[in-house]
């Protein structure tokens, strides 16, 4: 089933035209994964769904709920959570007040209490440093501060900018991991990367976007083996 | 010993409008000049309640917290309203704009009430007994222990609400990062309008408190204290609460001190002279220290 639907959407910063015509789906509990060099609309295609971007035409729906013009709040609360890039952790805050904001529109704190045990669970790293301040953390472990703190509002569809970026590679093989559980636990994911290597090996399905366009789409595993997605992306 | 208490009073108003004022900038870095203006309608607000009962030299304490109480409730609104009138409009223009504007309703409160209630000082209706006792050779009334025990009972809630509570953890994040807050889900209007709602309910309790302890209230009263707790914001460290409240009473009794020393007319020289010195050797203040941040 599709939940994500983004149509021919055009965005512009003042006059320069950052999305165009961009077009694609995402389906329940797939990891769909956008390939694409800087500059070419990734970021912006991250903002425009969680509402932080509005297009100047096209239509972005969302479980029914029209991404256009919803506040980015509503967005946030009805299960649409967007990771930012450069993971944006509140830094003069501890590891544990930034997982509570992460359930800021989580009404029952009993759940939120749960799902911040889930996320010690699952990366034990961040349980060692709950009351150390966010800003003092390595970047992996920031990253997965910033998956754990959008885990833990009980996310449907998970929006993942760049959360490789600046990472060791093993630390990017952990957090690919970590993406790889919270899918297989019924959580639909969109990731965007520049590290095409890494995301490719746990995506479903890819597109490549280029100058604010999708160029190629199809399931991962082929679209690792285009000429024109290696020369590109892989490095050959 | 008396300068020091003599200081901690005037320090906690001082300390309750710095908090207002350092909470608004450090949540959508504005300087609200018209903060202090609200601290003089707290004053008159508790003016025009006691006098529409026709109350005056009144010394009940329990009156002076139901109208604390009225005034605080009043002023809240009140900076709640001015937020969405004057200031959330502009929120994505140029700072300066957003300042001048702040100019403009902080004239259009002094002369607004000037209006209403003439240029004269007017004396408020409660006032405080001036009978007290000796501790430690300082001279005490119980009323000014009250107002010191009333300040200081807000700061508490505040840093209860700021530390610990969903609401305080929103501001904070918004002071931080207002673009990562709204991608947590936090309604950013919503927070900045109780920012608002609780930034001018201390400086309303303040200006009641201050309208008990001096007697006489005007409608220019707020326009030095804004200036006073900027001061004290910028001592402390603007955005940061403990800040606030350390550089209002540290204000406080540098004023008491410097006006026993030197006379009471050299005591705003005094005051001032501070806020040079701090933005000059200081400006992150005293307790405006970063965090150093890894990527």
């Amino acid at each position: 089933m599709t939940t994500l639907e983004v149509q021919d959407v055009h965005v512009y910063y003042g006059r320069v035209h950052a999305l165009r015509q961009l077009s694609f789906t995402v389906e329940e509990g797939e990891i769909v994964c956008l390939l694409g060099n800087n500059g070419a609309g990734k970021s912006t295609t991250m903002n425009l769904l969680s509402g932080l971007v509005r297009p100047k035409s096209g239509s972005v729906r969302w479980n029914g709920m029209d991404l256009a013009t919803e506040k980015p709040w509503n967005i946030v609360s009805s299960g649409l959570i967007h990771v930012p890039e450069g993971r944006r952790i509140f830094s003069t805050m501890t590891v544990h007040e930034n997982l509570l904001l992460g359930g800021y529109t989580v009404r029952d704190n009993r759940a939120v209490d749960e799902r911040i045990e889930q996320v010690y669970d699952l990366m034990p790293r961040l349980a060692e440093r709950r009351r150390q301040q966010g800003g003092t953390l390595s970047g992996g472990e920031q990253q997965m501060v910033a998956i754990g703190r959008a885990i833990v509002g009980g996310p449907k569809l998970l929006l993942l900018d760049e959360p490789s970026m600046g990472l060791a590679p093993l630390v990017v093989k952990q957090v690919m991991e970590i993406i790889a559980a919270i899918n297989a636990q019924g959580t639909t994911v969109l990731l965007v990367e520049q590290n095409a290597r890494a995301a490719l090996k746990i995506a479903h399905r890819a597109y490549v976007v280029e100058t604010g366009r999708t160029t190629l789409s199809g399931p991962a595993s082929e679209l690792a083996r285009d000429a024109r997605v290696v020369e590109a992306y892989l490095g050959a | 010993m008396q300068l020091i208490w003599n200081g901690l009073i005037v320090g906690s108003f001082y300390a309750l409008v710095a908090l207002g004022y350092s909470m608004v900038y450090g949540i959508i870095k504005l300087l609200n000049f018209a903060h202090g203006d609200i601290y003089m309608l707290g004053a008159f607000v508790g003016f025009f309640t006691l006098s529409a009962f026709g109350i005056s030299n009144e010394t009940s304490i329990p009156l002076l917290l139901v109208i604390l109480l009225l005034s605080m409730v009043t002023t809240g609104l009140i900076g709640v309203g001015i937020e969405r009138i004057a200031y959330r409009p502009l929120r994505k223009s140029p700072r300066l704009a957003v300042l001048i504007t702040a100019i403009g309703v902080s004239f259009t409160l002094e002369y607004g009430v000037r209006q209403i209630f003439g240029p004269n000082p007017e004396a408020f209706p409660i006032r405080l007994e001036s009978a007290g006792f000796d501790i430690a050779g300082v001279r005490v009334t119980a009323s000014q222990i009250v107002l010191v025990v009333i300040a200081a009972a807000l700061m508490l809630v505040l840093a209860h609400i700021v530390e610990r509570t969903r609401q305080g953890r929103a501001m904070r994040a918004i002071a931080l990062d207002p673009q990562g807050a709204q991608l947590m889900g936090v309604n950013v209007n919503r927070v900045i309008a109780i920012v608002f709602f609780i930034g001018s309910s201390l400086a309303g309790a303040a200006g009641v408190m201050a309208g008990a302890y001096y007697g006489s209230i005007d409608f220019l009263m707020g326009f030095i204290i804004g200036l006073k707790a900027f001061t004290a914001a910028v001592i402390g460290g603007i955005g940061n609460l403990y800040g606030a409240m350390l550089g209002g009473l540290l204000l406080g009794l540098l004023e008491s001190f410097g006006a026993a020393w030197f006379g009471g007319e050299w005591r705003d020289v005094f005051a001032f002279a501070f806020l040079i010195l701090f933005l000059t050797f200081k400006p992150t203040g005293l307790l405006g220290a970063r965090v150093v941040e890894r990527m």
